[in-house]
This record gives C-alpha cells, sequence and structure tokens, in this order.
C-alpha cells in the first residue's frame, strides 16, 4: 500500500491553500459555495463548520487508518464525517440560532461535501495524524479563502454592504442579481478563471527562472 | 484464491470473510458515534428548544392586530390538540392580552410543505374571524422557490383574510377574498403552506368556541383566556 513518497505536513498544509485549493482548483464542494456566499457572515461560518467537521474527520480516519479495509472504509468516512456534522449542527442551533435557520439544509449537507471524503480518501486514510491534521487545516484555509473572495464580491455588489455594514455609498444601485442564484454562478466562473490565469502566470515565470521553487 | 490451501487456514478464511467480523469496526463506530451524538442532543436540546420559543414569542406581537409594544402584552401559551379524521394534531396557542382585554392569538402549527415540515405562526383576532398574520418559524424548501413562503410581501396576502372559507391557491391572480396568489414555481409549497393554515384555523376556531359554549353553560363566564 505504501505509495512512494507521500508530502509532508507543510507540503500538505501549503498546497490546501493554492495549489490544490479545493473551490478553485480542484472543484470541489460546489453547493454550498454556491448556496451560501451571498453574505460574508453565513459564508465564513460555512467555512468554519466545513473546517471544523474536516478537521475532525481527517484526525479520526487517520488514527484508525491501519483498521480500516478496503471496501468498508467509505462506510466508515462516512459515518465518521456524519456525527460531526450532526454535532456542528445542534451547535448552531443552539448558539447561533438565526444563523443556523439562514444555512438552513447546507450544514446537514456537508457529510455529502466532497471535500472532505476526499481528504480522508486521499490523506488522513494514508498518513500519520500531524500530517492528516495539517491537511485539513490548509484545506479549511483554502475554502475559507475561496468562499470569503467570492461572498465578498457578491455581497458589495448586491447590497453594497460587507458583514452586514453599508460600505458603498448609498448611490450604489445594489445588483440584486448578484445574491440570487445567477450571481453565485457569475462570481465563481470569474474568479476561478481569474485564480487559475494567475496560477499559469506564476508558473510560467518561475519555469524561465529555471530552478524556481514552484 | 488459493487452491492449495489446508483445511486449517479455510476455516481461518471463512471466519475471516464473515461479514459481521469485517465490519466489527463499522458496528463499534456507530455505536460509540450514536452515544456520542445522543450525549450532544441531549445537552443542547433544552438551548434550542429556549431558541425556538423565544423566537417565537418575539414574533408573536407582530402578528396581532393592531400596533402593541411587546411588553404592553401579556402573552400566555397553552396547548390544544385537536382531533380530525382519527390524526392527531397538536397546536402551541398564544393568547395576547392587553390589560383586560383579549387582544387576540397566534396559533404555531406545523405540517408537511413540499421537502420536510414547515412551522408557521398564525394571527387571528380576538372574535377569530380574520386572519391577523403568518410567520414562518422553520421551513427547507427549496431555496429561491418555495422558500419565498417567507417573504414579508408575500406573507402579507393573508393579512385580514376571513376565516369563514378555507384558502385557495391560484395561479392565475387572487380575486376572492380567500383566494391567494402561488408563489411561481413553487405551487405546491404555497398550498402546504395554505392547507396548514386552514386547518390550524378551522382547528382552533372548533376548540375555543366549543369551550366557549360549555363555560358559559357551567360558569357563565364569557371570557375564557
Amino acid at each position: 500500500m505504501k505509495m512512494d513518497k507521500q508530502p509532508t505536513p507543510l507540503e500538505r498544509f501549503i498546497n490546501g491553500i493554492l495549489p490544490e485549493n479545493p473551490v478553485y482548483r480542484q472543484v470541489l464542494g460546489m453547493c454550498p459555495t454556491l448556496a451560501v456566499t451571498n453574505n460574508l457572515k453565513g459564508a465564513m461560518t460555512m467555512a468554519g463548520a466545513v473546517c471544523f467537521v474536516l478537521l475532525c474527520a481527517n484526525v479520526i480516519t487517520s488514527l484508525i487508518r491501519d483498521l480500516l479495509k478496503p471496501h468498508l472504509r467509505i462506510v466508515v468516512f462516512t459515518l465518521t464525517i456524519a456525527t460531526f456534522v450532526t454535532i456542528v449542527d445542534r451547535f448552531l442551533a443552539a448558539y447561533m440560532y438565526q444563523m443556523s435557520k439562514q444555512l438552513g439544509p447546507y450544514v446537514p449537507l456537508i457529510i455529502v461535501n466532497c471535500i472532505i471524503i476526499c481528504r480522508c480518501e486521499v490523506c488522513a486514510s494514508k498518513q500519520p495524524v500531524i500530517t492528516a491534521a495539517a491537511d485539513a487545516l490548509g484545506q479549511s484555509v483554502g475554502y475559507a479563502m475561496a468562499l470569503a473572495s467570492i461572498a465578498f464580491v457578491r455581497e458589495i455588489m448586491g447590497t453594497g454592504m460587507l458583514f452586514g455594514f453599508r460600505v458603498l455609498p448609498a448611490v450604489w444601485p445594489d445588483w440584486v442579481i448578484m445574491i440570487l442564484p445567477p450571481g453565485a454562478f457569475l462570481t465563481l466562473g470569474l474568479l476561478m478563471g481569474l485564480v487559475n490565469f494567475v496560477i499559469m502566470r506564476l508558473s510560467s515565470t518561475n519555469d524561465k527562472h529555471a530552478g524556481g521553487t514552484a | 484464491m488459493n487452491d492449495s490451501l489446508n483445511g486449517k487456514n479455510s476455516g481461518k478464511l471463512r471466519v475471516k470473510k464473515n461479514f459481521m467480523i469485517q465490519a466489527w469496526l463499522v458496528l463499534f463506530l456507530s455505536v460509540f458515534f450514536g452515544v456520542s451524538l445522543a450525549a450532544v442532543q441531549l445537552t443542547l436540546s433544552p438551548k434550542i428548544k429556549a431558541n425556538k420559543l423565544n423566537e417565537t414569542m418575539k414574533n408573536v406581537p407582530g402578528l396581532l392586530p393592531g400596533h402593541y409594544a411587546p411588553d404592553a402584552l401579556k402573552i400566555s401559551r397553552r396547548f390544544l390538540t385537536a382531533v380530525s379524521g382519527g390524526v392527531k394534531k397538536s397546536y402551541s396557542l398564544f393568547t395576547a392580552m392587553s390589560g383586560k382585554t383579549l387582544v387576540g392569538y397566534v396559533v404555531k402549527a406545523s405540517g408537511q410543505g413540499y421537502s420536510d415540515s414547515i412551522d408557521a405562526l398564525i394571527g387571528l383576532d380576538a372574535s377569530l374571524s380574520r386572519i391577523t398574520g403568518v410567520f414562518i418559524l422553520s421551513q427547507k424548501e427549496t431555496p429561491g422557490l418555495g422558500g419565498k413562503i417567507t417573504d414579508p410581501e408575500w406573507r402579507a396576502q393573508f393579512i385580514d383574510k376571513p376565516t369563514d372559507r378555507p384558502l385557495k391557491v391560484v395561479k392565475t391572480g387572487a380575486r376572492a377574498s380567500n383566494e391567494i396568489d402561488a408563489i411561481t414555481g413553487a405551487t405546491i409549497s404555497s398550498r402546504s403552506l395554505c392547507s396548514i393554515i386552514n386547518q390550524a384555523v378551522s382547528d382552533v376556531k372548533g376548540i375555543l368556541e366549543s369551550n366557549e359554549k360549555s363555560s358559559q353553560q357551567v360558569t357563565g363566564v364569557n371570557e375564557n383566556g
């Protein structure tokens, strides 16, 4: 089962932020990405919830990785993820009631969020706990940044506000489309194009200066 | 897999291949996670219930006729159960008094929506003849379509509807006094909410009116808040 060479914890952490960003590079977890990014507060709560679930699921999976049977591993992943998602869901309902109402079904839907099952499969079921935790944190930071960037564009253009506070002058005609579902697709598409363009540019300049550390 | 296995090994293999033994980790984790979730639920559910009740209480004054400051009203809660067609339905009834006068009632009712149950608050005036407001406490309808049942503009249609006839959802512009415009693309959600309201209004009206009669017969007292 040993792969030739697995990334170190630091590599895992850095990879999650940009080179393997779950939203812009892996294009995973699109459902909450599109649905809860019409304001920053909701997007950040979702990112926090995903971070908690991903961290816990990765750590548990990594701890029991030697006991996993290949054909039963997905069941174990799903079981672990579902447990932590339920805990987050109940926690939000108890301490952030309005937010839990706003996020509605998207918190329980973290169970089927591919990011988490992907990290369990790719990293946590093969590497030790420290690496799995670093991987979870890196992916969570990458996910939070992606959600924040989309929510920033949508909230400021759609309502002229950030985190619920007015930042644009009242003359700004709120582009309602930005907070509606089409705005999510537009913003995601444009930002994804931009991020990939920048990454391509960076890697090609690195290639020119031969020996660059990619 | 291998023909040269001897008897002892194949016995071991059979035990190894037994589904229950292979799945021991799954079974163990299910029990372990189940117990932890039960503990979380036990710890947090009073808090969640209190949140829900708080929200209900906060919304009750806005659903009553007239404008009252929230603390000018005395709101008391009781539970009603109605049996219709062999199905038991229970409601929370909030009675709002301003001093000694009855301001109105708010009924908390729930029923099946398009995707999950809908919890709604329905305001009724003191004589139970008009609906004075509708508020959605919780719903999981399709976001953007059925989810619009929470829109204040759409809910405003219910204000001042008479309760003598059941409400009806129409798609072509409401004309009659008991007609409600459906949400485009979410006729089922609109209908579900209307039938929840109809059922709740008729049940509560039935209970309160029969209560009133019986209490008049027994004690002669008219007012039973």
